[in-house]
């Protein structure tokens, strides 16, 4: 009896210091995710309170908590937005991918973590924080910029090569050899094509699954059928993460609606679990080792992003100030970049020392990606004034 | 006038058109229905120099207030031919005395010599009231007469 009166205590105080932490990140205005990694890296190795005994409750829960992240993101998209922005901004979206993975790719190289580690890390400096970005533009007041649309399919663009780079990323740390990890990736592409199809055709049917008038029920069984794709994707190789994803984006509208009104709370808590166990996973003595790599990251993974948001609102018409407003709104990275992190971490397949890089390396970005968007206008304002003033 | 209808993946949908001044004019709305009032900047057209949140109610009334000109503009084009005689419009004020009084009570025909001749409410258009008809704040009346009586009617309106 003990054992779980403890238990409940340690977990008891670990949420309520979470919500100490959260609360911190509102008066500051940034995002939770970073303190939540600090806390993580707080209570781990010598730390403040050494958490025994939940780790089965927190392992589990931090799966949830990707699962939850990923299939909210899916809910957050109808199938016609991801069809539509696929088809006006592939241009944008591939010239994201390649600016911003490299980064990430050629800094494992050089760190000689080989070809798996590349293909991690190219994912943790290549997506954008969906959570912060939204946010960010919101508090802004600009929604109705005309470089938002811009910005928004930027981030359609990378969730959807999430559905593929995921699946890959499994395969190739899985070490399946060429034929398995071949079809675990034509399983994935096959997977999204078909949820589209689905989706766009017979969305109501999928919905009719999940749909009850009651809350208590609706939630139950979003939940269930969220855990149960989830299980069944991560048997096929495909991830849990991507199975959810998938899900969500097969849920037509309006029952997605009411979904992401029930689910937010649950994902709010599990994904706070996932981004302490992947704090309490990363040695803190080994960050200062790392500190110089993810600084110079992040500022090249910046000026990466300003440029893909650059020509992201080139693309469709927008003038310089809104150009540049674009790239400074995608620059903060945060949950996803963790979600790839602990991937690549679980296998045992890539360099151990991914895990302090990759949390330093959010730390720096979800703080920067917030700043650079309120700095970005006055910055470019006094620049252009001073190119002005200056004589030729 | 082109309307520009724009999705916003995972907000919602902005409906905009560019004024004859050049400004961008729009309004999002957001998924859960609240609605968001834009104005583009002067200097930045792409940038949005004001976004607004409104309630149901606000939106009404802000349509009301740029609605209503039009039906002032037909009266006005169908009384031209009679030299003189003008309409207008004037709000019933949260503060003013025929808040909850009736169109009778204002005795608006003896004392100016004009006539109220629609009541504009929540968008609808209540064509020539009754002498019965009970006011409310955010009410538009809609006034013919000469520019005298006219000016004599805002302030009873306005004051009693």
């Amino acid at each position: 009896m003990h054992s779980v009166a403890l238990s409940l205590i340690e977990l008891g105080a670990l949420f309520f210091g979470l919500g100490l932490l959260g609360r911190l990140a509102d008066r500051l205005g940034i995002s939770p995710v970073p303190l939540y990694l600090l806390g993580g890296l707080a209570f781990g190795t010598g730390g403040l309170l050494p958490l025994e005994g939940i780790e089965p409750f927190t392992t589990v829960a931090s799966e949830v908590g990707v699962v939850l992240l990923l299939l909210l993101l899916g809910l957050e998209y109808s199938a016609s937005e991801l069809v539509g922005g696929l088809r006006r901004s592939w241009a944008a979206g591939v010239v994201d991918m390649v600016l911003n993975a490299a980064p990430g790719a050629i800094a494992a190289l050089v760190l000689g973590w080989g070809p798996l580690g590349a293909l991690a890390m190219a994912g943790v400096t290549w997506v954008s924080s969906s959570g912060i970005v939204a946010k960010v533009l919101a508090d802004l007041g600009r929604l109705g910029n005309r470089e938002t649309p811009a910005v928004l399919s930027v981030l359609v663009m990378e969730d959807l090569a999430m559905a593929l780079y995921l699946p890959i990323t499994t395969a190739a740390l899985a070490a399946l050899g060429w034929v398995a990890g071949l079809r675990t990736v034509a399983i994935a592409v096959l997977l999204l094509v078909v949820v589209l199809v689905v989706a766009l055709r017979f969305g109501r049917a999928v919905s009719a699954i999940v749909e009850s008038p009651t809350t208590e029920v609706f939630l139950l069984r979003m939940f269930g059928i969220a855990l149960l794709v989830a299980g069944v994707a991560s048997q096929l190789q495909v991830s849990a993460g991507v199975g959810a994803f998938l899900l969500g984006i097969a849920i037509a509208e309006d029952t997605a609606e009411n979904a992401v009104r029930v689910l937010a709370p649950l994902r709010d808590l599990f994904a706070a679990v996932f981004f302490v166990v992947f704090g309490l996973n990363t040695d803190p003595s080994q960050v200062p080792a790392v500190l110089p790599v993810a600084v110079v990251l992040a500022v090249v993974s910046t000026a990466t992003k300003l440029a893909a948001g650059w020509f992201a609102a080139h693309q469709i018409g927008v003038g310089p100030p809104g150009r540049w407003r674009a790239g400074a709104a995608l620059v903060a990275r945060g949950e996803f970049s963790i979600v790839i992190a602990g991937l690549a971490l679980t296998t045992g397949a890539v360099d151990p020392g991914l895990a302090p890089l990759a949390t330093t390396y959010v730390l720096l970005m979800a703080v920067l990606g917030p700043v650079a968007a309120r700095v970005v206008e006055p910055v470019h304002g006094a620049l252009t004034r001073r190119l002005r003033s200056t004589p030729a | 006038m082109d309307v520009e209808v724009t999705r916003l993946p995972g907000i919602g949908t902005k409906q905009e058109f560019t004024t004859a001044s050049g400004r961008r004019l729009g309004v999002l709305t957001h998924r859960d229905g609240h609605r968001e009032l834009l104005v583009s900047g002067r200097d930045d057209p792409d940038a949005c120099s004001a976004s607004v949140g409104l309630t149901d109610a606000e939106g009404q009334a802000l349509g009301t207030l740029l609605g209503a000109p039009n039906l002032v503009a037909q009266l006005q084009d169908q009384q031209r031919e009679v030299e003189g005689v003008s309409t207008a419009q004037f709000p019933i004020g949260a503060g003013s005395p025929y808040d909850g009084r009736t169109l009778g009570e204002t005795a608006m025909r003896t004392r100016t010599g004009t006539s109220i001749v629609a009541v504009v409410r929540d968008h609808v258009v209540s064509p020539s009231p009754g002498p019965d008809f009970v006011f409310r704040a955010g009410d538009l009346v809609v006034v013919v007469g000469t520019g005298e009586g006219l000016g004599q009617a805002a302030t009873i309106l306005e004051d009693g």
